[in-house]
């Protein structure tokens, strides 16, 4: 395949501009990280700067790639990451923009790669349970019923990558936000923080500068796990009980 | 702060007020069109007239239009809020190639939209609800009625026998149908009513009220354009 990429280079000699790369050798069953990194090994032979980019297991569970390809979060197929998505996607010829994901919260480090630690602060706010330490309880000491055990796996099926903050026109962090706080609240181990929880982890992404959701539901149809917006509706629910109807003053 | 500041100024406590705000005058539409609706008798304007009278001269009316002023100010001044900082938090750089799916794009233009409708409420406004409280209105007499009432009939008449004011409200009432068609639905996702339940009768719901209100509203002024009197 010939391909033309259009990429964003940000740090080093670059100021923030979109750099163009021709490639005229990519096998379709590569992946897209593969793809580029038949590019960066080229560009580090021709002693030019590689073009920095996330990934870890290359197997859509980690939720470090990122980046948005032709204007959507990790391409054009549903329910994939940019690892697990395959050149054969694309057609001959084609021109790629590829660029970081864009938001206040989510600074550019360098070219592709965006600080995403905003997301580990949410969680820090609130995203846990307690357990007593030592031995690991049994696991099916709890029972629970399993219709309720599916929706909370749905919704822990998110894997943090932020695709649902670059997709959202307001780079809201509602879905990602919302997936975690349903997740434990559907679940008897998180109801001790239930209330604490959603306020606590509501006001950090507040704090970090997200945009304001207004159920466009671009995230759902970007997420790569797709997450279903009804966890935010879910969310909103939790929010109001907890910082209307109960009788938390905090 | 407390724990209501708190909660207002937060983020799904902003879009609270939107929806709140939003489902008041979603409720008022319906109230309106059926006060508009007396404009299609032919009663020589009656129906219409001592609605029009009693609206303004009931205490109880006078305190539901004042919530009602309050409503249109909040949404509006807390919906350009939300615009602002919701484009800001985009970052310093814009995406090169923007994407959306064609399903999202009333909610995507919520604010331009609702820009809109408030330039037309104000112009609407000063057509008819300034004239009624203190514009030069004649009176009019009726036999069944007690008090000599004000003819805003016959204004509404004369201003919609202009071809550019009935063009004028039929748009802006498409408008509002797309405002609708994303809003209803999102001001119960908003309130947490996003219930697989319930979520497909409000949305259907939400899609009907957003076609036959406007619909309603706009075939008015085409009637009284094209009726003779
Ligand atoms: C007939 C008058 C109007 C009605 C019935 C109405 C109704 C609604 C409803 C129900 C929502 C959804 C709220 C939610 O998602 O929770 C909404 C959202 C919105 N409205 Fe209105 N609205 C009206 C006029 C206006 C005006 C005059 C503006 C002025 C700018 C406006 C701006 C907005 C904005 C920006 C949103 C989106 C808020 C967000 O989701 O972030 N609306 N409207
Ligand atoms: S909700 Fe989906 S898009 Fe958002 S962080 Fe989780 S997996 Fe990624
Ligand atoms: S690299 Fe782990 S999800 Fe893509």
């Amino acid at each position: 395949m010939k391909l033309t990429l259009k990429i964003w280079r940000q740090g080093g000699k670059y100021k923030g501009e979109f750099v163009t790369y021709s490639l005229d050798d990519i096998n379709e069953h590569m992946s897209f990280l593969e793809m580029l990194d038949v590019l960066n090994e080229r560009l580090i032979r021709q002693k030019e700067e590689p073009i920095a980019f996330e990934h870890d297991c290359r197997e859509g569970i980690c939720g470090s790639c990122s980046m948005v390809i032709n204007g959507r979060p990790h391409g054009p197929l549903k329910g994939t990451t940019t690892c697990q998505l395959h050149m054969r996607h694309f057609r001959d010829g084609d021109t790629i923009v590829i660029e970081p994901f864009r938001a206040k919260a989510f600074p550019v480090i360098r070219d592709l790669v965006v600080d995403r630690s905003a997301f580990d602060r949410i969680i820090q706010a609130g995203g846990y349970i307690s357990v007593n330490t030592g031995q690991a309880p049994e696991a099916n000491s709890i029972p629970i019923e399993k219709e309720v055990a599916s929706r909370a796996f749905d919704a822990a099926a998110c894997i943090g990558c932020g695709a649902c903050v670059a997709a959202c026109p307001n780079a809201s962090a509602m879905l990602f936000t919302a997936a975690k706080v349903s997740h434990l609240a559907l679940l008897p181990q998180g109801q001790v923080e239930r209330k604490r929880r959603v306020l606590r982890m509501v006001a950090q992404m507040d704090k970090e500068g997200f945009g304001r959701c207004s159920n466009v539901r671009a995230c759902e149809a970007e997420c790569p796990k797709e997450i279903s917006v009804s966890h935010i509706a879910r969310m909103n629910r939790e929010y109001l009980f907890a910082a209307v109807a109960s009788e938390t003053l905090a | 702060m407390n724990w209501f500041s708190r909660f207002i100024v937060s983020s799904i406590g902003q879009k609270f007020v939107m929806a709140l705000t939003g489902l008041f005058l979603i409720l008022f539409l319906a109230v309106h069109l059926a006060g508009n609706l007396q404009l299609l008798r032919s009663d020589g304007g009656e129906a219409f007239n001592t609605y029009a009278h009693f609206m303004t001269t009931s205490p109880l009316i006078k305190a539901i239009s004042y919530t009602l002023y309050a409503a249109i100010l909040l949404h509006t001044v807390q919906g350009l809020i939300l615009w602002r900082y919701n484009r800001a938090a985009r970052g310093p750089v814009r995406y090169a190639v923007s994407y959306s799916r064609p399903e999202e794009r009333p909610a995507r233009n919520m604010a331009w939209i609702g820009i809109i409708i408030f330039v037309f409420i104000l112009i609407h406004l000063s057509q008819f609800w300034y004239q009624m409280h203190w514009g030069e209105l004649e009176m009019k007499e009726y036999p069944s009625y007690p008090h000599k009432v004000k003819d805003l009939y016959s204004l509404v008449s004369f201003t919609y026998k202009n071809p550019a004011m009935v063009l004028f409200y039929v748009v802006c009432m498409g408008v509002v149908g797309v405002h609708l068609w994303h809003g209803f639905w999102s001001a119960f996702h908003t309130l947490g009513l996003g219930h697989r339940k319930y979520v497909p009768v409000i949305r259907f719901v939400g899609m009907a009220y957003a076609i036959v209100i406007p619909l309603l509203f706009a075939i008015i002024p085409i009637i009284i354009y094209f009726r003779s009197e």
